[in-house]
């Protein structure tokens, strides 16, 4: 009951953020120099022509009725046309959308395996050279950012040792059959395991780039937090009975180890996501953010509009996601 | 015969002191020991000795804990948790911590019968039933699928007592089993330790540093001061006539309700410039073999 509460009153703070983000965003692409007529018009166009095209997208009346107009549209799910491509910005934006949900949680399973191996391995071994060379390999992965170690993969398994593809989502000569836009999916589920490995392949090195520095977050404070527990009184008597370290570690541990690190890791997944604005433009890899880029270049006003509401949405989303989890694996939240 | 044995065993901070000095005790099948001595003597490392639960930052360098025949510390690791798992079992100090906040009762008490012991599910359920039972806990079935959190503290320490009794272990070590209770709940569980340990006829280690405890529950008793055993001796002779000036002075600093005075005695500086004195002298002893 009281979960159904929150999730409600989340619901409605989330319309406000929204709507804030909405109105910040709309301002201030407007306020800020450049504008998309003059993208549009050849050089030596005449004022005339300016104020027709003008009229045209709307863009002559004031910013708040510019607001009202595009606000009154979207809540009847109309986000307005394209600029530079003239199609429906609702239609560009969820057709690109699979392809970034797909690299974040890819990135987001690698970075937890990666993490959550570190940080076990690192509690197992505690004490040894083998747990000095992990804390050293994980301050080596956090001081580095996710664009750069996307260059250093593309020198590395795109040059040196070229196994894995450097750009696009998917090889464009191959024939493709899916219905949805979520191709790493899909090809699953269709046991096109031949088509799955080629995107695979394309995607390997932007969602790792995108893992690194967020899996050597998790490793930390999971570790951190693993330490911290392993000296709790329950720890120590599951010793007692008989079990050995793996077990004390994993059936003990862990499960209460986890909670503190749950959070963070939603927020830091927010972040990621943020990052793959640049991560993709960096492997040109046909997403939201390469194309997000794409239409500040362009000054698209209405896509940029829709791509970062989309953003928000998906921010919130997410950290209500967490919450949810975090209360359906900490009994002592399950039944308050 | 004993059926555990500590001989001349000691332990030391890694590159730093001794914490015991040559303790030696034995344990009777089914006798009742209690460990008492100020906060530091060392009484609980002795428990964890022997239980395989020292911390990290400890060594043991030189004696032998032999239980049921067999020296624990020439073991290998593994056969020694086992062996320790399967005959030994830990009443802890807070009951608030010592369960697991993520995990059902149940299976706290039964993952010893069944991953261990190798018990089938359903025997080692039934088991815990009635142990929870036997420590008066009402509703058991109700109680194995709570967690911790849904439960009080006096719950939670009849439940790991419950737990402890629960493989039939011959030997328990009780770290201080009441300290961390409310002292209306303390008289409770010390009289169900009192009577678990007589039904089941089990050895217990109590590890207290409350001569009024010591007096009700147990039969031996060793002192200790800085990790070194000053005495050692039953504990009806204890009460009657301590043989030690420090027991002595201990056993005088006990606060008894008849006399207030009494009850805020410390214990004299030259009991303990004499204690430390022979201290001093075990260290010597130690050192030239």
């Amino acid at each position: 009951m009281r979960l159904l509460r929150t999730f409600l009153m989340r619901l409605a703070t989330t319309a406000v953020t929204l709507f804030g983000v909405a109105v910040i965003v709309f301002v201030v692409i407007r306020v800020v120099p450049g504008n998309p007529i003059a993208m549009m018009l050849p050089p030596g166009a005449t004022e005339a022509d300016v104020a027709r095209l003008s009229a045209l997208y709307g863009l002559d009346k004031s910013i708040p009725q510019q607001f009202l107009i595009w606000a009154g549209g979207v809540l009847q799910g109309d986000f307005g046309t394209s600029i530079t491509t003239r199609q429906p910005v609702l239609a560009l934006v969820l057709g690109r959308l699979p392809a970034t949900l797909e690299l974040s949680v890819m990135a987001l399973v690698m970075a937890v395996i990666i993490g959550g191996f570190a940080a076990l391995t690192g509690t197992r071994l505690r004490g040894t050279r083998t747990e000095g060379a992990i804390d050293v390999a994980n301050g080596m992965a956090l001081s580095v950012p996710d664009f750069l170690w996307g260059l250093v993969l593309i020198l590395m398994f795109g040059v040196l040792v070229p196994i894995f593809h450097i750009s696009g989502r998917v090889t464009p000569s191959l024939d493709l059959p899916f219905v949805t836009n979520f191709y790493l999916f899909e090809s699953l589920i269709r046991l096109r395991l031949d088509l799955w490995a080629d995107i695979v392949a394309h995607m390997f090195m932007p969602a790792l780039a995108l893992a690194i520095p967020l899996s050597a977050i998790i490793g930390q404070l999971l570790k951190q937090s693993l330490k911290e527990t392993m000296h709790l009184d329950y720890v120590t008597l599951s010793r007692t009975k008989g079990y050995g370290e793996n077990h004390v570690i994993l059936r003990e541990a862990l499960p209460n180890a986890i909670l503190p690190t749950l959070t963070l890791v939603g927020v830091q997944f927010t972040f990621l996501i943020g990052g793959t604005v640049i991560i993709e433009r960096l492997f040109s890899y046909e997403g939201l953010g390469n194309m997000a880029i794409d239409a500040v270049i362009n000054r698209d006003l209405p896509l940029i509009q829709g791509i970062v509401i989309l953003f928000a949405a998906i921010f919130t989303a997410v950290n209500l996601l967490v919450d949810l989890a975090y209360a359906a694996l900490n009994p002592r939240l399950r039944h308050a | 015969m004993s059926y555990l044995e500590i001989d001349r065993l000691s332990v030391r901070l890694r590159g730093g002191g001794p914490l015991l000095r040559q303790v030696s005790l034995t344990v009777a099948a089914g006798e009742v020991r209690g460990l008492v001595g100020e906060s530091g003597a060392g009484k609980s490392m002795i428990g964890k000795a022997v239980l395989g639960i020292l911390p990290r930052s400890t060594e043991i360098t030189a004696g032998r804990i032999v239980l049921d025949g067999v020296d624990l510390l020439t073991l290998p690791p593994a056969e020694r948790r086992r062996r320790i798992g399967a005959t030994c079992a830990l009443i802890p100090q807070d009951p608030l911590t010592a369960l697991n906040p993520s995990r059902r009762i149940g299976p706290q008490i039964t993952d010893r019968l069944v991953d261990i012991l190798g018990w089938p599910r359903v025997r080692a359920e039934a088991r815990a039933r009635e142990l929870l039972a036997e420590v008066y806990i009402p509703d058991p079935e109700r109680v194995m699928r709570s967690y911790p959190h849904e439960l009080s503290g006096g719950m939670r320490q009849r439940i790991l007592i419950a737990s402890a009794f629960a493989a039939e272990p011959k030997l328990i070590v009780a770290d201080e089993p009441t300290t961390a209770l409310d002292v209306t709940v303390q008289k409770q569980i010390l009289k169900l330790i009192k009577e678990m340990q007589e039904r089941h006829g089990t050895a217990l280690l109590f590890v207290t540093h409350d001569l009024g405890v010591v007096s009700k529950v147990c039969q031996s008793l060793s002192v200790l001061y800085a990790g070194l055993v000053v005495e050692d001796c039953a504990v009806r002779d204890f009460f009657r006539a301590p043989g030690h000036a420090y027991s002595a002075a201990l056993l005088a600093a006990t606060p008894k309700y008849t006399d207030a005075v009494a009850s805020l005695t410390p214990v004299p500086d030259t009991v303990i410039a004499a204690v430390r004195a022979e201290v001093a002298a075990a260290d010597r002893r130690m050192s030239h073999g």
